[in-house]
């Protein structure tokens, strides 16, 4: 155990080396959220309206941030896809490691990365005027709360990455799964305004759920709550959503891992 | 002897391809099996189910004495593996590469760093350590892939067509390392496509084609089971030929084979010194100047050209097939040329 926890920490710090010798990536992966906040929270901020008085910015910030969490998708699929056709994944196989340790070392990094990537934006945030009003304990929380999708989310994103094997077929699947759930929820635009079967869809939607979840923990905007049961209890459905998640995508990714076998 | 590696039987299915149908393997410890076969005959395969990457659907295998359907675990500590393709992680440096080995090996840092040290000297990459291996040009890479696999000392060595792409003198550099790896004991199991490589290092070579072995033995039983030494004669003038022909046949219980193209006339050299004597003063009685007079040891090429049946009906013109069924051919064998040219041997 102790182990499995010492290679996947060296494996995390491989990739902080690649980040090391490559700082240019860390600004790669920062700028278009970045960017994110300051279009959405900044240029449409006066022209969206919800009701009350913290306005569409305070409304918007939980969204980006989910958004980004589910990129985290592409990330870690891409990076798992690499190391399969590199052959790093047959020399690690080939090692007596314990076989957890690589997919911990990658999901973990990326991880660590996000949390920076966040730690950004939370900064651009408050620059344009963002404030969390529950104080620093629930903030923490909602934060927690997001990077555990993220984590969530690398999981799905490494099971993706080895049974695809192919960076174009895992970046275009990606693509085609989050697409959908960033936008047919609640992250960007309140559902009031959408016909009642979509709205239906949408409050269902897990991301909803987190994106509402940390609202609520930020003490930021709601929108109009509708009435469905995830709507009316976001922080228990998106803990149980990602905890279930995760239970299903680990194991999965795991054994794919053990028959991992790059494509040539 | 002891037994560093045994297969029995192992067979793998890819969808409806039988990749292997039973490939029986014995290779003694501190000795270099090579394995030859041309692409697809599921060389990479069988090394991957001997370090424990791939199940076979059958079959057994023991890999330092471990069971790899058993104890994968335990024959991981024993082995390295070179993969066919370079493993390396290209935004690490060639000493981080190494290092990250080590460390997942727990070696410990200090330890892990001294290794690599090490490795980098052995391999002549102590002055491109420090640089990442993105810049690694391909037989750099090869070595670092190699120094990579050898960080724990591992008593088993998997090579997966280590020399593959690198250039004459890189292939003798690594032959060289190779060699040294077995002279200090390590067994190893080496796959190529290069026939030379195979005579040159291995100890004892299977040939496997179709995902079978097709033949095995020592470099040298191996070209004596297909051509053994051959008497060539080759004249200026192909009116000569016939001539030639008769001389050689009387010297010989064989069958001359004759090559229009070159204007060569070959027997198989049954009777040694004598034979080549009584040729020469054959050929001397009629007054026959031959362009070249000479004994010639069928090549590993020959064997595997043989065996694998690829561009066969050249290989049986030269030297295989009729090496074989000697005294049973036609009275004399000529061969097509132009199917020999269409055919790069
Ligand atoms: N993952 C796979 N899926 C389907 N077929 C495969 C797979 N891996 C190998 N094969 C097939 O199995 C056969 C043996 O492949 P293998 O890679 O072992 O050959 P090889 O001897 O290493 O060839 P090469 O010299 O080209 O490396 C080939 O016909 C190949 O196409
Ligand atoms: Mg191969």
């Amino acid at each position: 155990m102790t182990e499995a926890l010492s290679d996947s920490f060296a494996l995390v710090g491989r990739q902080m080396r690649h980040i090391r010798r490559m700082p240019e990536q860390l600004l790669g992966i920062t700028v278009m959220p970045v960017a994110f906040v300051i279009v959405f929270g900044y240029l449409f901020g006066s022209a969206m309206q919800v009701p009350g008085q913290g306005g569409y910015k305070e409304y918007i910030m939980a969204g980006i941030f989910a958004q980004v969490m589910l990129a985290n998708i592409t990330t870690t699929a891409v990076g798992v896809v690499n190391d399969l056709n590199n052959g790093l994944v047959d020399r690690f196989r080939a090692l007596p490691i314990s076989r957890s340790s690589v997919l911990i070392g990658r999901t973990v990094a990326d991880a660590v990365l996000v949390t920076w990537t966040c730690a950004v934006m939370a900064l651009v945030g408050f620059l344009i005027g963002w404030r969390a009003h529950n104080g620093i304990l629930q903030t923490l929380a909602g934060f927690g709360l997001l990077l555990l999708m993220g984590f969530a989310m690398s999981w799905l994103g490494a099971l993706i990455g080895l049974t695809l094997r192919n960076v174009e077929t895992v970046s275009a699947l990606s693509g085609v799964i989050m697409m959908p759930l960033a936008f047919l929820s609640n992250a960007f635009v309140p559902l009031d305004g959408l016909p009642s079967w979509l709205r239906a869809i949408a409050e269902w939607n897990p991301v909803s759920s987190v994106v509402s979840a940390s609202r609520e923990l930020f003490g930021n905007e709601q929108g109009a709550t509708g009435g469905a049961f995830p709507a009316q209890h976001p922080i228990p459905t998106a803990l149980t959503v990602l905890v279930v998640l995760l239970l299903v995508v680990v194991p999965l990714a795991g054994r794919a891992y053990q028959k991992a076998a790059a494509q040539r | 002897m002891e037994t560093a590696i045994t297969a029995e039987g192992l067979r793998k299915r890819y969808g409806d391809h039988q990749a292997l149908s039973g490939i029986d393997l014995s290779v003694p410890a501190g000795t270099i099996l090579g394995v030859l076969g041309p692409n697809g005959a599921g060389k990479t395969t069988t090394v991957r189910i001997l370090a424990t990457l791939l199940e076979p659907d059958e079959g057994r295998a023991t890999v330092a004495g471990y069971d790899l359907a058993k104890q994968p675990l335990q024959v991981r500590r024993n082995i390295g593996l070179t993969g066919q393709y370079a493993a390396v992680d290209e935004r690490l440096t060639g000493r981080e590469n190494i290092e990250l080995i080590g460390v997942l090996l727990h070696l410990g840092r200090r330890a892990a760093k001294a290794r690599a040290a090490e490795l980098l000297e052995q391999f002549g990459l102590t002055d491109a350590g420090d640089r990442m291996a993105k810049t690694y040009s391909g037989g750099m890479r090869r070595r670092l892939d190699l120094a990579a696999s050898l960080v724990a000392r591992p008593p088993v060595l998997f090579l997966d067509e280590p020399t593959t792409g690198l250039d004459l003198t890189s292939r003798l550099a690594l032959w060289g390392m190779i060699r040294e790896q077995v002279d200090s004991g390590t067994t190893v199991l080496l796959t190529t496509q290069y026939l030379e490589e195979a005579d040159q290092l291995a100890d004892s070579i299977v040939v496997i084609d179709n995902g079978r072995v097709i033949a095995d033995g020592t470099p040298d039983e191996l070209k004596r089971k297909v051509g053994g030494e051959r008497l060539e004669v080759s004249v200026a003038d192909a009116v000569d030929l016939p001539a030639v022909i008769r001389t050689l046949a009387a010297v010989s219980p064989a069958v001359p084979v004759v090559d229009d193209e070159t204007r060569t006339v070959s027997v198989p050299l049954t009777g040694g010194v004598a034979t080549i004597a009584s040729a020469a003063a054959g050929l001397e009685t009629l007054g026959i100047e031959p362009e070249d007079f000479a004994v010639r040891r069928s090549s590993l090429d020959d064997v595997f050209l043989a065996l694998t049946g690829q561009t066969g009906r050249a290989a049986a013109s030269d030297t295989a097939g009729d090496g074989k069924e000697a005294g049973q051919g036609p009275v004399a064998a000529v061969s097509n040329s132009k199917q020999k040219e269409k055919e790069p041997a």
